[in-house]
């Protein structure tokens, strides 16, 4: 018993070896529910909201497994946030990161165990960081001059990307998808021009690119369903009774005529609105708040094609995408930019009617529409694509690719195995187990796929050892094969980033000797 | 309340007696006081140093805080012992004044608390300790100026400083490139730094963190950043040659602070209130227009109106930026606040020579960037890491390293650190007991023992023997007479501390002796503690 209390009732606190091993314990956890989830075999995970609905989940994206956890364990948390940053980001390489850092301190956790100084462990796991992110810039290809060659590089990472996905099956599909929208990009990592709209119905196979844009909005009644060189203006403005700003104002009448007078100074006041609109020359007005039914009827007398209520991110797109800007006064209709586009149409992807705007000005945009049997696939595919699509946005800018398939961990395994030799004293052991951590992600992806990985990675470790080996592993044929012939390869900003934020987690989680817990905070019992 | 002891002689509780109140007195007080204000400095005492640990702090909301900042540790334990609380407002006090040295000042406090108690075992009252500890504290700090360097720097020779900051960033998790954050911190403090007045203002130095990226892509800024972006989006995302216009009034019609009412009852009143309306929102806009602003910064919201009356006139605007942010601006561009449209004159424009929006990673964050301001004293040291939690430690760190670099500004001396200059008091305090006649002498010695526990710590945080590294380092400083013997946490084969550039500020090592003085003196002073009991 403690001779005095210092903290507060509920609080806690967690002393040397204790707390090493909550954290511990807490990270291996973290990693252990992911691990299956990781390769081209990995398994999805069911998760089920709490909130109203139950509403469920399904997917194998670590960033959002974790996202959903409800977790206790502040080493844990570390584990979360990283797989967190890691998707914004650059937006694969979820899983990895967290089975990294969770191997990392598994061979800490021995380390320690056999009476090395977590500081020593450190300094180990900093030199071998370092070193195995020089043997990785060593073998980069860069193909950023050749470009029929550069394009095939994008392919394959998308393809080695979605592998892992649901979307394994049409992966060529949409891999070819995903890297016609990034193309159209030129480089900008801007992928908000890349609209994703999901429809439930069809097959996965059915989801198409399409080069315009596609807004989920019905035309208003009475309004013309298809318009030709459409002059669009788009619009931030209140289209029911403009309200009065000036403060205090109110309105204050004694006769119901007055009323009716004030009523018709409104609609006066709307009608003068929607003229001034009309004098744009437009034919069609995309207003984001609602419009009201008189200004409505008034925009379908004069032919003009009228959305309300498109949402904040779909006006911004729109306006960007057609050229126009975003218009919420109308005195100066000479000054403001309208949008062009070639055409405005509905059309109906299965049951449900869309506007579709073709020929747009800005060619970069694009909208990929998703077709698939459920909500859960849907949501799933969107995932992926996205995925797929942040991948190689950060390739088109930073170029340098690796191979895949557990190549890029095989090859700094080597290299770090070799600077254990040379380094003198107890850091040696540190380094020693951070190649043994990058050697368990193969393992780890052949364990999923289930093969013997005991042989697999020991086949591998003997491939490495000749120079300018391309050996990794083929888990559809369940052998060790040529990466560079299966075409599996990765970004090389993904996996360095992975390396570095797992070293620094790992490092974080390490360097810990005490955890001191605060009291809850009480909350009232909602039930 | 009785008392008895367990096999380790600590006491523990066996009665509590069935009173309104609880109380302690006499010997008991003190020693339940002292035994608490240990128990603080025990769990400090393995974060000191460059080999020292880390504490994950978990607040009542469950969020989790890493650090092995002292006063960061202290301030989130949810500490309830009165005791316990002054220690954590001693190295809160230590963090407001140096900045630096937080955890050291705490142990150093444990330490003589725990010297004070065998005193009191021996039978010697306590003030005579306290008067005992504030003797030698005046000789150990007597000391440290004879022993302190003074050393020169300029705008050209920052090396000095940098060597300085890198001590104090030791011992974070940022040792890895703590080169750069010692350069980056050095520079941002000098770039702001009054050098006539010997004055830093860290007000203008901006702290900013983002996460994702590396820890070595952290840089400094010569201007301001503002997590925002333009409140239009198709507002130019680069303006050279800014001038900013710094309003504090939001672009809407003015709210009058009386009370009033505009009554409307007639069709004529609604349409005049009506284009009065739209003449407000032409009128603001024109007069930022006028008086020649590129740019409105605003710390209000603007009406959809007025932001596309804004954007018509080409006049990229930026909304809801906070008070903080905008005083920052302010001084960066030179420019001046202003609260009422009507003030507004080209001489209260800002000029900044390039602002810019940058976005990062896949997800649509946006930063503003103001930089080559007119003024360039206010800097911005923008850090990127991998997690949430490294860019909160990072930022306490950096918060360390500048409080440093801006003592060393404010005074140039220098003690050495790795603990050679605690040996070195000690040995100073413990000649110098022998001279005083009377009982004070015992706490004198004492002093000079609790002295020895700073370097006895950071060789037990380094994985040394604490005893025999410490007798052959002190038994060296005799022998040389040199001060420069400090403990060699990071094994680099010397203890002479000039040669491992280990320097810390003197005024920080006097104020940590000095404070730590004076809480142990007041907790020796209380002789009776009440508290309510617990319902």
């Amino acid at each position: 018993m403690a001779i005095e209390k210092i903290l507060k009732d509920d609080a806690s606190e967690e002393k040397g070896e204790r707390a090493r091993m909550a954290s511990f314990v807490g990270a291996i956890a973290i990693t252990d529910l992911v691990k299956t989830t990781l390769g081209p075999k990995g398994m999805d995970k069911i998760l089920q909201s709490t909130g109203r609905g139950r509403e469920v989940t399904v997917t194998n994206d670590g960033a959002t497994i974790l996202k959903s956890l409800h977790i206790d364990n502040p080493a844990a948390k570390v584990l979360i946030d990283i797989s967190k940053v890691q998707d914004d980001e650059v937006g694969d390489g979820t899983t990895s990161v967290v089975v990294l850092a969770g191997e990392l301190l598994r061979e800490a956790e021995k380390l320690v165990a056999a009476k090395i100084h977590p500081m020593t462990i450190i300094s180990g796991y900093r030199m071998a960081a370092e070193c195995a992110r020089n043997a990785l810039l060593q073998r980069v290809v860069d193909n950023k001059e050749n470009e029929e060659k550069f394009k095939a590089d994008l392919m394959k990472i998308a393809m080695t990307t979605l592998s892992s996905k649901i979307l394994s099956q049409d992966k060529e599909h949409f891999a070819q998808l995903a890297v016609d929208a990034v193309l159209r990009l030129k480089g900008s990592t801007n992928l908000e021009a890349i609209q994703i709209i999901k429809k439930p119905g069809g097959s996965l196979k059915d989801s198409f690119l399409d080069e315009g844009f596609i807004l989920d909005k019905k035309i208003g009644l009475g309004q013309p369903k298809r318009i030709e060189n459409a002059k669009i203006l788009v619009a931030n403005t209140a289209m029911d009774t403009d309200k009065v700003k000036i403060y205090g104002a109110r309105v204050r009448v004694d006769s119901m005529s007055k009323v009716a007078e004030i009523e018709g100074a409104e609609k006066e006041k709307m009608r003068e609105k929607v003229q001034k609109i009309i004098a744009h020359g437009i034919n069609c007005f995309v207003n984001r708040q609602l419009i009201y039914n008189f200004p409505e009827e008034l925009f379908a007398d004069a032919g003009i094609l009228a959305i309300e209520h498109a949402d904040f991110d779909g006006i911004e797109r729109l306006a960007l995408v057609t050229g126009g800007e975003i218009a919420s006064t109308f005195d100066n209709p000479e000054s403001v930019k309208l949008g062009h586009c070639k055409l405005i149409e509905e059309i109906m992807i299965g049951e449900d009617k869309l506007i579709h705007f073709s020929g747009v000005e800005m060619g970069q945009a694009c909208t990929i529409v998703l077709r698939g049997a459920s909500h859960h696939v849907l949501d799933e595919a969107e995932r992926s694509l996205h995925d797929a699509l942040c991948v190689l946005s950060q390739t088109v800018n930073d170029t340098r690719i690796l191979l895949g398939g557990g190549w890029p961990e095989m090859v700094m395994a080597k290299e770090v195995d070799e600077l254990a030799r040379k380094t003198p004293g107890k850091k040696s052991h540190a380094i020693e187990a951070f190649s043994r951590a990058l050697v368990a992600i193969p393992t780890i992806i052949a364990d999923n796929a289930g093969l013997d990985s005991a042989d697999l990675v020991a086949q591998l470790r003997a491939e490495h050892h000749q120079e300018g080996c391309n050996a990794g592993i083929d888990v559809i044929s369940g052998s060790v094969g040529d990466m560079a012939e299966l075409g599996i390869s990765e970004s090389f900003k993904v996996k360095q980033a992975v390396l570095l934020s797992a070293t620094e987690a790992a490092e974080m989680i390490l360097r810990v000797d005490e955890i001191i817990t605060c009291a809850p905070r009480k909350r009232e019992d909602r039930m | 309340m009785a008392l008895a002891f367990d096999e380790f002689g600590r006491p523990f509780i066996i009665i509590k007696e069935q009173e309104q109140k609880t109380r302690l007195r006499g010997i008991e007080a003190q020693k339940a006081n002292i035994s608490a204000g240990k128990a603080v400095a025990r769990i400090l005492r393995t974060s000191l140093g460059p080999k020292g640990m880390d504490k994950i702090l978990q607040s009542p909301d469950a969020d989790v805080t890493i650090t092995n900042d002292g006063a960061t540790i202290l301030e989130q334990m949810d500490v309830d012992n009165q005791i316990a609380k002054l220690m954590v407002e001693l190295s809160r006090s230590q963090d407001y004044e140096i900045g630096d040295g937080t955890t050291g000042v705490v142990v150093m406090a444990g330490a003589l608390l725990e010297q004070a108690e065998w005193l009191l075992e021996r039978g010697i009252h306590p003030i005579r300790i306290a008067e005992g500890y504030e003797m030698a504290s005046r000789i150990a700090v007597e000391h440290l100026e004879r022993i302190a360097r003074t050393f020169d720097f300029g705008p050209t020779n920052i090396e000095p400083l940098v060597q300085t900051c890198m001590t104090t960033l030791s011992s974070k998790i940022v040792n890895r490139c703590k080169r750069l954050f010692a350069e980056i911190s050095v520079k941002a403090v000098l770039s702001v730094a009054d050098l006539e007045r010997k004055d830093v203002n860290l007000d203008l130095i901006k702290v900013e963190g983002k996460v994702g990226g590396k820890l070595e892509d952290t840089e400094l800024i010569y201007g301001i950043t503002v997590d925002k972006d333009m409140s239009h989006p198709q507002m130019p995302k680069q303006i050279e040659d800014a001038k900013i216009a710094i309003l504090t009034c939001p672009f809407e019609p003015p709210k009058p602070k009386t009370k009033h009412k505009v009554e409307i009852d007639t069709v004529e009143k609604f349409q005049t209130l009506r284009l009065q309306e739209q003449k407000y929102f032409d009128d603001m806009v024109q007069k930022c227009k006028d008086v020649g602003a590129t740019l409105v910064i605003c710390q209000w919201g603007f009406d959809d109106e007025a932001n596309h009356l804004l954007m018509h006139h080409n006049l990229p605007a930026v909304r809801w930026v906070g008070g903080v942010e905008l005083e920052l601006i302010a001084i960066a561009t030179g420019g001046r606040i202003v609260p009422r449209f009507q003030e507004l004159t080209p001489e209260k424009l800002g000029r900044a020579g390039l602002v810019r929006e940058k976005s990062f990673g896949t997800t649509k964050d946006k930063m503003l960037y103001i930089e080559h301001c007119a003024n360039s004293r206010a800097v911005t040291i923008f850090i990127r890491g991998g997690n949430k939690m490294v860019i909160e430690e990072t930022k306490r760190s950096i918060h360390d390293a500048l409080c440093v670099a801006r003592n060393l500004i404010r005074n140039n001396s220098i003690v050495y650190g790795g603990g050679s200059a605690e040996i070195s008091c000690s040995i100073a305090v413990e000649a110098a007991a022998d001279k005083y006649p009377g009982v004070e002498q015992y706490a004198i010695r004492a002093f000079a023992d609790a002295l020895d526990s700073v370097p006895m710590a950071l060789a037990e945080n380094s994985g040394l023997q604490p005893i025999e590294t410490l007798s052959a380092v002190k038994s060296q400083q005799i022998k040389d007479n040199n001060p420069y013997f400090g403990i060699d946490c990071n094994d680099v084969g010397t203890n002479d501390m000039r040669e491992q550039n280990v320097f810390e500020t003197l005024i920080g090592k006097q104020q940590q002796i000095l404070l730590a003085t004076q809480v142990v003196k007041m907790i020796l002073k209380i002789d009776d503690v009440i508290s309510p009991s617990d319902y």
